[in-house]
């Protein structure tokens, strides 16, 4: 019996090596299928409860342009949410246990929309610094071994590429505005960069989850590295702009052609993860509000299904 | 917590332009055909993706099994006979 | 009162019906009772800001002072909006947002096959282009309005209510004033109260599918066409404009 879980184990991890796909079908470990279905929820989660501090601006929006944009980007978010749970119910879990699992706190999403959006440069610094921040992983996810997963990516990383401009685009017109839109663009920055390099997780040092996850390729780079990444990018960005960023210790290291940062704060880290952010509770709140709010909805609708089946069957 | 669910689940196929084939999209969920294909609609074709969509439930789908992919694939890799290129044409033949 | 300012306040009120159910409509993004719909419902939302984009330009054009649709939009105070009253209602739960739906979108769909035939170039286009779009809003909200009529009783009970509520405001839909009047002499408006019957009878119709009774003939609201409005529509105004309000130098 061991054995033959070894093999099974032996063949699976070639077939990675060799490139090739997972699809539902195929025989995977526990661990992978576990693995997968918290990272896609996870995932999954987090694009919805984003729609929530945006969704806070909808009826704000300073211009019908920026209004048909800010909704069109966040019904994306929606929609990214829904291939998203499509790809986890793949593996035999239903959207219901993914939300059940999301209210009682077994699931978690991304601690970013624990941060409040408070002015309209907010919607800026989340498309621009957020948004930039997920596709840095988003790009490096279309090629995770696991076939839904990779399809959901692919769509996801297309529709994306408008938001983070969107959002500089925000940020770009703040700056060149008013005074008072130029402090506020500032302000948005000072806020959102340290809890965006936060979105990449702990150091590798200190990350829990990463041994299989890259073995069996549902990963493909590192927390740091992506980090890394997302800096090297954005600086340049501000620069542009004029925005400072808000780390006295970044510079250029001509050595190692990236930028030195100074240390995030991983107790805020930790806190807001732990609950003790500004919104988790709000955004919780919210989702599970509507959830239940929606119950009859989503019950006449089955009732009347149900009805329509039974008058064509006799 | 109640007890609760979120509607069945649809396949979507669309096609991109009249005549192409139609290609899996992606899943919704829906509880009767014509919010279905609404779901597909709202869901899949926001970037003008489709000309057409067909929906399908999810347990409609007949799936092969990976364990079955040798007798089921491997069979056809040595018919090649069933290519054109397999045929020698006298030299000098044209439009063949 | 000129045809200029005729068609000028024409285009305001289609303009200000969509901006003003378009701004109901959002506030159902990431409200929805799952997350199909909430999609549905911002797609809605969104060909309704783009024809109220329409519409107002057009306004700001006729107008001739250089107004542009954010002015009118996000500039003008609520005595000079001219939306129907049914717009600006609050949302209530998901059955009257749809049954709202199912009237506004029923009226529409008549209204802008008419408005089609406009001897006005620009408001026969927009209403071309609008017209594609109603008919979807109309398919979707009258299969919402019959699944949860002939849902559950809870489901019927609250259609009824949302119906019985929302009838007293279908009436405003149909009046007509001098703006009509003066602009269908060279036929550029739609004449509105010919649509009544046909409105009637396909809503009629829609409700008995829907296990739904018809309201009693009774007292019909009224006042958009002179500005007058619910409490309700200064509270949209006031979250809407709050920025060009705040700060009127800044563009955004």
């Amino acid at each position: 019996m061991e054995q033959a879980q070894d093999t099974l184990l032996r063949e699976f991890e070639e077939k990675i090596e060799c490139g090739f796909a997972i699809e539902p079908k195929d025989r995977m470990p526990a661990g992978y299928r576990k693995h997968l279905v918290r990272q896609m929820s996870q995932h999954a989660h987090s694009e919805v409860i984003g729609m929530q501090p945006e969704g806070n601006w909808v009826t704000r929006a300073p211009s019908l342009r920026a209004k048909q944009i800010l909704l069109a980007k966040i019904q994306d978010e929606g929609g990214h949410g829904l291939y998203l749970y499509s790809a986890a119910e793949t593996l035999g879990v239903s959207r219901d246990e993914l939300i059940e699992q999301l209210h009682t706190g077994k699931a978690k999403y991304s601690n970013i929309f624990n941060y409040p959006a408070l002015s309209w440069a907010d919607i800026g610094a989340i498309g621009w610094l957020v948004d930039g921040a997920a596709i840095v992983n988003q790009v490096s996810l279309q090629r995770t071994s696991y076939g839904p997963y990779s399809r959901a990516m692919v769509r996801i990383c297309k529709e994306e590429s408008f938001h983070q401009r969107q959002g500089y685009e925000i940020m770009a017109k703040m700056m060149a505005g008013t005074a008072d839109q130029k402090a506020m663009a500032q302000d948005a920055m000072n806020r959102w960069w340290w809890p965006s390099l936060m979105m990449f997780g702990p150091h590798d040092s200190d990350s829990p989850h990463t041994g299989d996850a890259f073995k069996w390729k549902i990963k493909r780079h590192s927390n740091d590295e992506l980090r890394q990444k997302f800096i090297d990018k954005t600086v340049q960005q501000a620069e542009v702009i004029g925005l400072t960023i808000p780390d006295k210790d970044l510079k250029w290291n001509e050595e190692k052609k990236c930028y030195d940062h100074g240390e995030i704060n991983w107790e805020e880290f930790s806190r807001v993860i732990g609950g003790d952010g500004p919104c988790n509770k709000q955004r919780m709140e919210h989702h599970i509000s509507v959830h239940n709010e929606g119950a009859w909805v989503r019950e006449a609708a089955e009732a009347y299904s149900a009805k329509q089946q039974y008058s064509k069957n006799v | 917590m109640t007890a609760d669910n979120q509607l069945d689940v649809w396949e979507v196929f669309m096609q991109s332009k009249p005549g192409a084939n139609y290609i899996h999209a992606g899943s919704i969920h829906a509880s009767d055909k014509q919010m279905a294909l609404q779901n597909a609609r709202d869901t899949y074709c926001r970037r003008g993706e489709g000309t057409s969509i067909w929906v399908v439930p999810s347990s409609a789908i007949v799936a092969s099994n990976p364990e079955d992919n040798g007798m089921f694939f491997d069979p056809a890799n040595d018919k090649i006979y069933r290519h054109p290129t397999f045929y020698v044409m006298p030299e000098g033949a044209k439009a063949i | 009162m000129t045809e200029q300012q005729a068609l000028y306040k024409y285009s305001l009120r289609l303009g200000d019906n969509a901006l003003i159910l378009s701004a109901r409509l959002s506030e159902w993004c990431s409200n929805a009772p799952f997350l199909e719909e909430d999609l549905a419902v911002t797609n809605m939302a969104l060909d309704l800001i783009g024809r109220a984009q329409a519409m107002l330009k057009y306004a700001g054009e006729v107008d001739g002072n250089s107004k542009t649709e954010d002015d009118l939009a996000y500039r003008r105070g609520e005595r000079d909006y001219y939306n129907n009253l049914i717009m600006e209602l609050p949302n209530g739960d998901f059955a009257y947002t749809m049954v709202r739906q199912l009237f506004v979108s029923t009226f529409e769909l008549f209204f802008y096959e008419e408005l089609q035939k406009s001897t006005d170039a620009t408001l026969a286009a927009i209403a071309a282009k609008t017209l594609k779009e109603v008919k979807y809003h109309h398919l979707h909200a009258k299969d919402w309005v019959i699944r949860l009529g002939d849902g559950t009783e809870e489901s019927n009970r609250r259609v009824q209510q949302a119906v019985n509520q929302l009838w007293m405001y279908t009436g405003e839909l149909f009046e007509m004033d001098g703006t009509d009047a003066l602009l269908m002499k060279d036929g550029i408006a739609v004449n509105a109260e010919h649509l009544k019957m046909g409105w009637i009878q396909m809503v009629t119709q829609i409700l008995a599918l829907a296990n739904i009774e018809l309201p009693a003939d009774g007292y019909m609201q009224s006042g958009s066409r002179m500005g007058i409005h619910t409490e309700h529509l200064g509270h949209i105004l006031s979250e809407m404009q709050y920025l060009q309000r705040a700060y009127p130098d800044a563009t955004w």
